[in-house]
Formats: C-alpha cells, structure tokens, sequence
C-alpha cells in the first residue's frame, strides 16, 4: 500500500505517542513519568504541526502552539517544581503489578481500534486511521491514572488522557473549535492550580501523598 | 365595601404580622400572651364571621401576585372553603384565647417564636383552605406541615419529642408525594390551576389511580390507617394548644382535601371507591376507640380518640361517594351533612378536651392517668367544660355528638336496596361496627373523665393543683358554649352544610322543612329529633328529682361515716386504675394488640405490676419497611469504598461500556 508522506510520517507519531502511552504505563518513577508527559506533549505538538502543514489548516498551527507552550513548557515545568517541594521524587508502587497491567493496557488497544473503526471509516481526514489509537492513549492514560497510589501521578495521568482527547480530535475532524481548544487549554490550567494546592493540603494533613489515606474520610 | 375573601386575605395577613411581631421580642411573655395572642383570637372571629357570610352567597377568586413567574397563586372561596374556614376561624379563636394563658416563659421554645410558628400554622392552613391552583395547595400544605413540626418539637430537648417530631414530618411528607403526584394525574396537560383539573375527563383506570392516590395522601394527614403512627406520638409530644390545633383543624384540611379531589375536581365517582373509604374508615374507627380504651397517657388517649372520630368521617365520606355514585342523591346529601356535622364537632370537643388537659398538666405536671384523680375538687372550671365535652364526645343528646353519630346511623338505617347484592349485605355490618365504636368511645371516655376529675387524688401534690387562669377559662368556655349551641340548633347548623351540599352534589338535605325545633332528615315519620325538647325534658326531671329529694327526704338525712367494705382505711390506691377499668376492652379485643405483661408473684415483696401495649401494625408494616430500607443503603454503601483508585475504575468500566453499546 503506497501512502503518502505525510501521511505515513503521522502514523510514525501516532505510533510513538502510543509507545509513550505505554511506558507511562510502566513507568515507576515521578521523574521519568514527567518527563516522558512532556516527551508525549511534543509528540504530538509535532503530529498536529504536519496535519496542519499537510492539509493548510491555520488554526491548528494555534493549536500546535497552545500544546508546545502548555504540554511541554509550562505543565511540566509546574510539576518538576511541585516534586521538587514536595520531595516525592522516588519511585512509585503501582496497585496492579507491571506485567498485568501491560496485558489489560493492550486489551484496551485492541477494544480501542475495534471502537474506532466504524468511525474512522466515516471521518475524511488524513489522518483517520490514526483514530484508534487516540482513543487507545485516552484509555491507556486513565488506566495510569487508576492503577497508580500516589497523587502526582493520577494527575500526569489525567493530563495524558487529555493529551490523547487532543489527538482524537485532530485526527477525525481536524481539531476541534478553537474557542473549545482554549477553553480545554484553561481547564487544565486550573485543574492544575487546584491539584497542586490540594497536594500541599493531602500532605499537610496526612504527611504523605498516598491518596489511601482518605480511605480513612469515608463516612461509616 | 370589601368582599369576604378580601377580609379572609387581611386577616391572614394580620396572622403572619403577630408572628412577625412575636420574632421581634421572643423573651417578651407580657407581650405576647397578653397582645399577640388575644389579637389572633380577634383576628379568627373575623374570618369566621366573613367566612360565614361567604357561605350563602357566590363564588369569589383572585389571583395572587405571588408565587413563580407565569405561575401565580390562585385563591378561591367557595361553599366549601368557606365552610372549613368558618371551623377553622370559631375554634382558633378559642384554641388562641387559651394560648394566652397557656405558653410560658422556660417551657421549650420561647414563647415569641411560638407565637411565630402558630400563626403562620393557622394562616398556612387558611390558605390551604383557600388554594386555587395545585402549586399554590402543595406550598401552603408543606407550610402547614412545616410550622406544625416545630410547634411539636418545641421541647425539642427530649429525644422522645424529637423521634415524634421526626415521625410526623416523614409520614407528612410522604402523604405530599402522594397529592403531588394526585394533582400531577388531574391536571392532564394543561396548566395547574383547579379549573384546568375540573375540565379534564380521565380514563376510569387514571382516574381511579387518582383516587388512590389522594386517599393516601390525604389520609396520612388525616390518620387513617395504617398510616395513623404518627398521630399518637406527635398530639402528645406537643404543647395543647397545638395538640388542640392538629387535631381539631389539621386533620380536618385533610378531610377538607380528599373532599375537594373526589366531589370537585374529579368528574366522576365510582361505587367501590366509597366501599374502600368506608372499610378503611370502619378500620380506622374501631382501631382507634379500641387502643384508646388502653391507653394510660391522657394525650395518648385523646389522640387515638382523635384516629376514630377521623374513622367515623372518613365511613361518612365512603357512604357519601357511593350514594352519588348510584344516583341516590337525598342520601348522599345525608351522608354528607353528617360527616361535616362530625368534622365541625370534633373540632369542638377535641380541642375543648385537649386543652383541658392542657390545664390540668399545668396544675399537676402529670399525664398519666394512673397519677390523676379527684381534681373536680382542685380545678372545678375544667373540671366541669370538660364534662361537657366529655358528654359531647361520647355521643349523649343534647350535646353536639349525638347529631352527626345520630345522622351517620340515619344514613346507614334508611338505606334502601343498593343495586349490589353484596353491598346490602355490607351496610348492616358497618352499621353495627359504627355502633360500636359509638359505645366503646362513651366506655373511653368515661374512663378518661373517672380517673383524671372523680374519685380521690392519687398522689399528695394534687392536693395544690390550681384552677385554670382567667384566659385558658375564656376558651374553655367558648368551647363548650360551642359543642352546647352545636348540639341544640342542628337545623341552623344544617342550614350552614346545605350549602356545601349543594354546591358538591347537587342536592340539599333542606332539614328545616318542618320548623326549627324538629331535625328531620328523611321524613318526619320516620324519625326526629328536637334537642330543645330533649333539654327541657331533662331539667324537667332533674328539677322533679330534685324536688321530690328536697321535700320527702328533708330532715331525715343524717350523715354518717361510709361503709368501708371491712378495710379499716381506705387509701386513694384502692380506687380503680386507668389500667383496671381498660382491663376488659384488653381482654376482649386481645388480638389487636401486642402487649408485654409482667406479673408479680403472689410472694413478692415489692410487687410491680407492668404492661405494654404496642401497635402490631408497627412490627408488622413499619419496621419491615425500615429493615428494607436499611438493606438497600447498606447494599449501596458497598459501592462507597473511599478510594479513588476504585471510584476510576467505576467511571473507566462505565466508559467500556459505553463504547462497546455505542458501537
């Protein structure tokens, strides 16, 4: 099958961002997991760049631009920062160990491109068969987020879901309203401030971030 | 010259300002006993009196500018507000001349915030009264079940009182999800004012649903059974005035509203529905007079009294439905005439009885019958009213409860074949039931009057209890000046009801045919009844008696000490107890209750004698209901298990779901 460039070079993103989803999924420490948050971010900057260059859509260089400046800069920058006053750099026990969540982290990719199938057959775009696995990072990314113990990482995990939203969206329908995209942009910039202050609180009345612990506010 | 609906409206009005005033200086006894009170009673006797004259004359509505945008309160006065509004204006006018004597300074809730809840409790139920539209209805009666919670929680410091408090508002409310889903099935698809539901004609299936529906709703405010728990624990828990006001008027709105549904607002009337009104009426009565006749509390009696005379309207309601459902108008015109007749008397006596206890709880800080005794000595003013309401509740002529029992028993009597077999057969049985109740409540009440006023005090403090003052004499007073007048001029009261009659069936009783002195309901061959004469006849032979004493044994009386039955002392405990004389209606109807005994042996020392009697209904209906309830939110707190791992997971499975359905 012959494809054209562009086309092939957004599956190689897809592709990574997908690989990214994984070793989110993976990945133990706080350090790295940010990292490779950042890493996924410019991903797919850098896909949103070519489907902008390959099809002349304006606004999704803005949008291109609003994930470098938010995804790769600034939310990052906020979490290292965080760690660093919160001193939570060491590694993280998951819930589920590693390889069982490896084998449901894959199921999910094979339900995700089931799903996404009729769809993507539906959508006109060029990048509609990368569908799939925008879902399949959105359900990757809310995996991470549930078997993790620690705060930090749920929230990494809830901006990589976002992350993956994004991607869904350029891929089958070019992005999504640019009002919407800024709005999205400034929830999580929020939810970020709020997180981040809840931390401070969690630790401040727990001495630790491991959200068990407000197993003890259930209401008997 | 402004109309009577306008009166009605600034006397309401002038209710929610005493309250107000009350709120503004709640420490502030002199004022509130000696001002707001007494200036309520006043404003009562002007509703009464513009209600009264509203009776004979034409319909008047307005609309209110209150309420939600494009959705403003309607009102209305009709015969059959105006009726209920005139109860409600002659008794609050004695209930609230007896308020001010009655609230005091430390006993609860203070009496300027009192003062609030009680009006707003009596305006709320003038405007249910009045209501027009079913929102507006539904506003006012969450209101009045409202104000009246806090007026029975006012010594709120007691857990018992708070667990009564509780009871009435759940079982209020839930009766209000009834009418509002009865009001949601009326008013079809148009708008929710009355006239809309009046022009809606229902499927019988919907309609009948809608029957259903109101007569759960409004019997659970009413106190038919099994919904009836809440009544014997909330009238006791209250200060008397208000027990007085629940039971006098409260439970009457919701007779006033079952009324309105099934004769007003629904097109249609079916035969068994009466029969179904009229069993759980039987039920209800008979359930009532029984339990009351165990009773040792004197408010806990006079509540399950308040169960069966609320039997014995809901048994006229049920006849009433199902004579017009047949056509047999004149009877159905009876019926009617004498369920209201028992509704306004009722009012009277109840409150007439609650209110006394009021006094005598006040003077001996005692409810318990056991603890009572000999106060016709202490406390001759109460002592006396209360024997006319005593007298007026047990049914005797003259008083006023001879006349409703007496017209009930006429509807039941003159009867003529009903086109169903089974019915014909049903209607001698009711009557029976009906005349039993009628006697066991003369059997209760005599057992009430015995052991609180005659016999010998059975507790040395009772040796200062102290008549009622002035204020609580002034109502006492009114109330038994009205169950007299209710009871001597029932042709004039008739005359009142017709009214209602005609505006609700098309037909008038027009008992007056033959002169005021005869109350003819039927023909007077049949049977009449003169109270008039029957008054004159009984002075006349107390005065022979009297006479008759006073001339031949004269001069040959010489006192002497009593036998004394071979005990050298007699002491107060050997009198006959609320329990021994409740003895026998607990042997006899035995399976009604579920009763605890602990008996003493004939060897004890020390012997303690304890019973308890419980409602089976509680064990049997209520707390498997609790238990089922419990169950289900303990099976729901499973899925609450404080981690946000586990609360992802749910939102994450929801989201499989969803995409593989969607798919």
């Amino acid at each position: 099958m012959h494809l054209p460039l562009t086309s092939q070079i957004i599956n190689l993103l897809a592709a990574l961002l997908l690989l990214l989803s994984f070793s989110m999924l993976t990945q133990r420490r706080i350090l790295s997991l940010i990292n490779l948050f950042a890493l996924q971010g410019l991903t797919l900057t850098l896909a949103i760049l070519v489907v902008a260059w390959s099809t002349g859509q304006h606004h999704l260089y803005y949008s291109a631009a609003l994930t470098f400046v938010l995804k790769v800069l600034v939310l990052p920058g906020v979490l290292h920062r965080l760690i660093r006053k919160l001193n939570v750099k060491w590694d993280v026990e998951t819930l589920i160990n590693i390889p069982t969540t490896m084998l449901v982290g894959i199921a999910l990719v094979i339900l995700a491109f089931n799903v996404a199938l009729p769809i993507s057959q539906l959508a006109g775009t060029i990048a509609k068969s990368t569908l799939g696995i925008a879902l399949a990072c959105v359900l990757l990314a809310f995996l991470t987020m549930i078997t993790r113990s620690k705060a930090v990482p749920q929230v990494i995990g809830f901006l990589a879901m976002e992350n993956g939203l994004v991607f869904a969206a350029t891929s089958a329908t070019y992005g999504m309203p640019m009002v919407v995209e800024f709005g999205i942009a400034l929830d999580v910039m929020v939810g970020m401030v709020i997180l981040g202050v809840f931390f401070f609180q969690i630790r401040e009345r727990f001495e630790s971030l491991d959200i068990r612990h407000l197993e003890k506010m259930k209401d008997e | 010259m402004p109309g009577a609906l306008q009166l009605i409206l600034g006397v309401i009005l002038a209710w929610l300002a005493l309250g107000l005033a009350g709120v503004f200086y709640p420490r502030n006894l002199y004022l509130v006993s000696r001002v707001l009170f007494p200036a309520g009673a006043l404003g009562a006797l002007a509703l009464a009196a513009a209600a009264l004259s509203a009776l004979g004359g034409v319909t008047q509505s307005v609309v209110l500018p209150l309420g939600l945008p494009e959705l403003p309160f309607h009102l209305r006065l009709d015969a059959l507000s105006a009726f209920f509004l005139l109860l409600l204006g002659t008794v609050t006018a004695g209930i609230s001349v007896f308020a001010a004597g009655y609230f005091r300074q430390g006993e609860g809730t203070a009496p300027g915030l009192q003062c609030l809840y009680y009006h707003v409790f009596i305006a709320s139920m003038a405007l249910v009264l009045l209501a027009d539209d079913a929102y507006a209805f539904m506003v006012f009666w969450e209101t009045m079940a409202l104000s009246s919670y806090f007026l029975v929680t006012s010594d709120h410091a007691k857990a018992e009182i708070r667990r009564a408090g509780f009871l009435y508002i759940l079982i209020a409310h839930i009766g209000a999800i009834g009418i509002l889903l009865c009001f949601g099935l009326l008013h079809g698809t148009g708008d929710y004012t009355f006239d809309t539901m009046r022009a809606v004609q229902l499927a019988p299936l919907w309609a009948t649903i809608a029957f259903a529906l109101a007569l759960f709703g409004f019997g659970a405010k009413a106190g038919m059974l099994p919904l009836h728990v809440w009544l014997p624990e909330a009238h006791p828990a209250a200060p008397s005035p208000v027990s007085a006001l629940m039971s006098a008027v409260m439970l009457k709105t919701a007779i006033y509203g079952l009324l309105r549904v099934l004769f007003d607002l629904l097109h249609t009337q079916v035969w068994w529905w009466g029969v179904v009104i009229l069993v759980l009426g039987l039920a209800t009565a008979l359930y009532g007079v029984v339990f009351s006749a165990v009773q040792t509390d004197m408010k806990r009696l006079l509540a399950y009294s308040s169960i069966e005379n609320i039997g014995f309207i809901l048994i006229g309601v049920g006849l009433t439905v199902t004579f017009q459902a047949y056509g047999m108008r004149a009877l159905a015109a009876l019926a009617l005439t004498a369920t209201l007749y028992h509704c306004i008397n009722h009012a009277y006596f109840k409150s007439l009885l609650f209110l006394a206890t009021g006094s005598v709880l006040h003077a001996t800080h005692e409810r318990a019958l056991g603890k009572l005794g000999g106060l016709i000595h202490r406390m001759p003013w109460v002592a006396w009213l209360a024997l006319i309401g005593t007298l007026a509740i047990a049914g005797l002529p003259p008083l006023n409860g001879f006349v409703s029992e007496w017209l009930l028993l006429q509807a039941f009597l003159f009867t003529p074949n009903l086109p169903q077999p089974y019915l014909n057969m049903l209607i001698p049985v009711a009557a029976a039931a009906v005349a039993l109740a009628a006697a066991l409540a003369g059997y209760v009440m005599v057992k009430f009057y015995g052991v609180v006023f005659l016999g010998q005090p059975r507790e040395p403090s009772l040796a200062t209890a102290r008549d009622a003052g002035i204020w609580e004499r002034i109502g006492l007073v009114w109330l038994a000046g009205g169950c007299l007048g209710l009871g001597l001029a029932p042709v004039w009261v008739i005359g009142v009801i017709d009214s209602v009659s005609g505006q609700l069936l098309g037909k008038t009783l027009g008992a007056s045919a033959t002169g005021w002195m005869f109350l003819t309901p039927i023909s007077p061959d049949r049977a009449s009844y003169a109270p008039l004469l029957f008054l004159l006849v009984i002075l006349g032979v107390w005065a022979l008696t009297w006479l008759a004493v006073r001339r031949f044994y004269h001069g040959q009386m010489h006192r002497a000490p009593p036998w004394d039955c071979g005990f050298e002392a007699q002491t107060a405990r050997m009198q006959d107890t609320a329990e021994g004389f409740g003895q026998p209606i607990r042997q006899v109807f035995e399976p009604f209750f579920r009763m605890q005994r602990e008996l003493p042996t004939p060897l004890d020392a020390k012997p303690r004698y304890r019973v308890s009697v419980e409602d089976h209904l509680w064990y049997w209906l209520y707390l498997p209901i609790v238990k089922f309830t419990q169950t289900i939110s303990r099976v729901v707190t499973l899925l609450q298990r404080g981690r946000i791992s586990v609360y992802l997971t749910y939102s994450f499975v929801t989201l499989l779901v969803l995409l593989l359905f969607v798919r």
